[in-house]
């Protein structure tokens, strides 16, 4: 790493980590002034995500969806393209991975696995590429056209669980269970930590060396940086816009690949807890960067893991999590703010 | 024929007219910020904000008047920080937007457990009556649009109106409209650009938060956890399909709130979830060019000073 190099990641670094500690203090401010122990409630927080070799066990795995919708969310920006589809997109491979293995039940249990995970990142990646179609070569903005997708994708699904596709024996709308024995294998028994976290690091690592090392990582990032520019230097805009959205679109299909396969085993309604959009956040802080990504997916699993425990001790709504979110994007998606900041101090 | 009674009775036409107050608010409020050339895709969020304070503020003063204004005022709030972020420190727009939607949805939620002790809901506070037109009430058949409906309905009304006949007949409206195509132009031409903007965003976050007053304090007796259910997010289809243009967004309105009304008063044989997925799917035909071309404010979404 060169010494410019250097300073710009530890200007990112300083930007990232700045951010994180306003969106923290100004939750605590909104603690204080709602008459709740701040000090208690992150104490509390610590003590569920950390507190016992299983706890941390169930925020690693809380972390294993985060990374994909950060991966996910991520490579479309290293590509320019601001995915805010991830949510419709994790539903359909959700959708679709569980369609796969209730109709081969039966068949070898890997065979059975592994055709789940590609149809699932098939449908995500079907989904994305459909948006990245018509932002290529329709020049629809990807962001409108991706919320229209989130809700027909969600409307599509929930169309199917109710009807056709509902288990006839339970009362709200899911499929029949795929069956334990097709789920991924447990790391550590009652827990929800399973091989989906090993398969989560192997893309993420997969993305690093992508990006670092061949030159459809680099014509990815060039249509992200200057389309014009990669347009003039011979690479075909258009066609590296439709892959960037199926890559990043497969990669959410994945985060509803595990969530089945590791935690649920069937295809309930409106699972997903905001995924894609907590996505956007753990992408940001990490600057796009895939190792980054485990650290701030990482940091996220922690937040949702130790909620329970903070709400129950310090009486705290859950949701405070969603605050700390919110605020986490809306920092570090503002640099100059955070700049500011630091500027004003260092001069003061 | 019984169906064909169910869907244009006049019970219909008052369900449809109801539940497009909220969308045509809010899609006015999305018209008028993508105008001057900031997406917000935080309506969703501003709605919820709206709603909270509309019951909060009912709650603590025990006037709806109260209320009503509380509801302004925490929309307005909210347009301003979308506005300050944008235009002030260059915040990309839809991540500001989505960042103030999870970040409403989270605080209106922690808010409520702090002042109701409850999780996810809020005390039962004193609704917006109904009002009567003395007259217009005795015409028969329409009379009933003069009879107990919400003086919101009639307040949406003129907001149209007001909205369309400002944009399209004043110099304000020229203006806005010129910075929503060529914000350099209207620089040149002497328009306070900068100006126009943050009004804009902050009057797009009071419509919002007045149309979310109407989930909690007209529709409703209480705050409900993310109560606004996607309309925010309707709102915008909406603004796009009426080609972000006033009028537009209250007949599209019409037609989303429409299918909606369908979903809920007549026994047809259509899946829910493919009405619910009607409006989207419209929406997307629109942009793809279905149907004639849609043309949204070329500067839209990008401010680089």
């Amino acid at each position: 790493m060169g010494s410019a190099d250097m300073r710009s990641f530890l200007a990112f670094l300083g930007r990232s980590l700045a951010a994180v500690l306003l969106s923290f203090a100004v939750s605590a401010l909104i603690m204080l002034v709602s008459g709740y122990n701040p000090a208690l409630a992150f104490a509390s927080m610590i003590r569920g995500s950390f507190g016992s070799a299983n706890s941390f066990a169930n925020t690693l795995s809380k972390s294993v969806p985060l990374i994909f919708a950060g991966l996910a969310c991520a490579y479309a920006n290293k590509g320019g393209i601001f995915n805010i589809g991830c949510e419709g997109q994790l539903y359909m491979g959700a959708f679709v991975s569980t369609v796969t293995a209730l109709s081969l039940r039966g068949m070898p249990r890997l065979f059975v696995i592994i055709a789940s995970i590609l149809t699932g990142m098939a449908a995500g990646a079907a989904v994305g590429s459909f948006n990245g179609f018509l932002k290529a070569k329709m020049k629809l903005n990807e962001v409108v056209v991706a919320i229209m997708l989130n809700y027909i994708c969600r409307f599509f699904t929930s169309f199917f669980v109710s009807g056709i596709l509902k288990d006839p024996d339970s009362e709200t709308p899911q499929t029949l269970p795929v069956g334990e024995h097709y789920m991924f294998s447990k790391l550590i028994p009652k827990t929800q930590l399973t091989t989906a976290l090993f398969l989560a690091l192997i893309a993420a690592l997969a993305m690093f060396f992508f990006f670092r090392e061949t030159r459809a990582g680099y014509n990815v990032r060039a249509v992200g940086e200057n389309g014009a520019a990669a347009e003039a230097s011979g690479i075909n805009v258009a066609r590296t816009m439709i892959l960037t959205m199926a890559v990043s679109g497969g990669l959410a299909g994945l985060t509803g690949v595990t969530e089945v396969f590791g935690k649920s085993e069937r295809f309930i309604d409106g699972f997903s807890p905001g995924y894609g959009f907590t996505g956007i956040a753990i992408a940001f802080l990490a600057g796009n960067h895939p190792l980054g990504i485990l650290l701030s997916a990482l940091l996220f699993g922690i937040i949702q893991a130790g909620s329970m425990k903070m709400s129950y001790e310090a009486g705290v709504s859950t949701s405070m999590i969603s605050v700390i979110q919110g605020l986490v994007i809306l920092f570090v998606a503002t640099p100059e703010l955070v700049s500011i900041r630091i500027g004003r101090r260092r001069t003061a | 024929m019984n169906l064909i009674h169910q869907i244009f009775s006049m019970n219909m036409l008052l369900a449809t007219l109801r539940m497009a107050i909220p969308l045509t608010l809010a899609s006015i409020g999305g018209v008028i910020c993508e105008r001057s050339g900031i997406i917000n895709l935080g309506v969703e969020g501003m709605m919820l904000s709206g709603a909270f304070g509309a019951v909060a503020g009912t709650y603590f003063t025990g006037s709806s008047l109260a209320g009503i204004l509380f509801a302004l005022l925490v929309g307005g709030l909210t347009g301003l920080l979308h506005a300050v972020l944008c235009i002030r420190f260059h915040t990309r727009q839809s991540v500001s937007g989505v960042g103030i939607n999870i970040l409403a949805s989270g605080l209106t939620i922690v808010l409520c457990r702090a002042v109701w002790k409850r999780d996810g809901l809020s005390e039962t506070v004193k609704q917006v009556p109904g009002i009567s037109i003395p007259g217009l009430e005795k015409i028969p058949v329409i009379g009933r649009l003069f009879r107990g409906q919400s003086p919101y309905l009639y307040i949406t009304v003129l907001i149209v109106i007001i909205a369309w006949f400002v944009m399209y007949r004043t110099n304000v409206g020229l203006r806005l409209r010129v910075i929503g195509d060529h914000p350099k132009a209207a620089e040149a031409a002497g328009v306070n650009v900068t100006k126009y903007r943050y009004v804009s965003v902050v009057l797009c976050g009071m419509l919002c938060g007045f149309a979310g007053s109407y989930l909690s304090i007209v529709q409703s007796n209480l705050f409900v956890k993310d109560m606004v259910a996607g309309r925010g997010y309707m709102a915008l289809a909406a603004t796009i399909f009426g080609g972000w243009n006033p009028a537009g967004s209250f007949l599209t309105a019409l037609l989303f709130a429409f299918a909606q009304a369908i979903r809920i008063n007549v026994s047809l044989n259509i899946p829910e979830q493919l009405l619910q997925m009607l409006p989207y799917v419209l929406t997307l035909l629109v942009l793809m060019g279905v149907g004639g071309r849609v043309r949204g404010p070329q500067a839209s979404g990008d401010i680089k000073d």
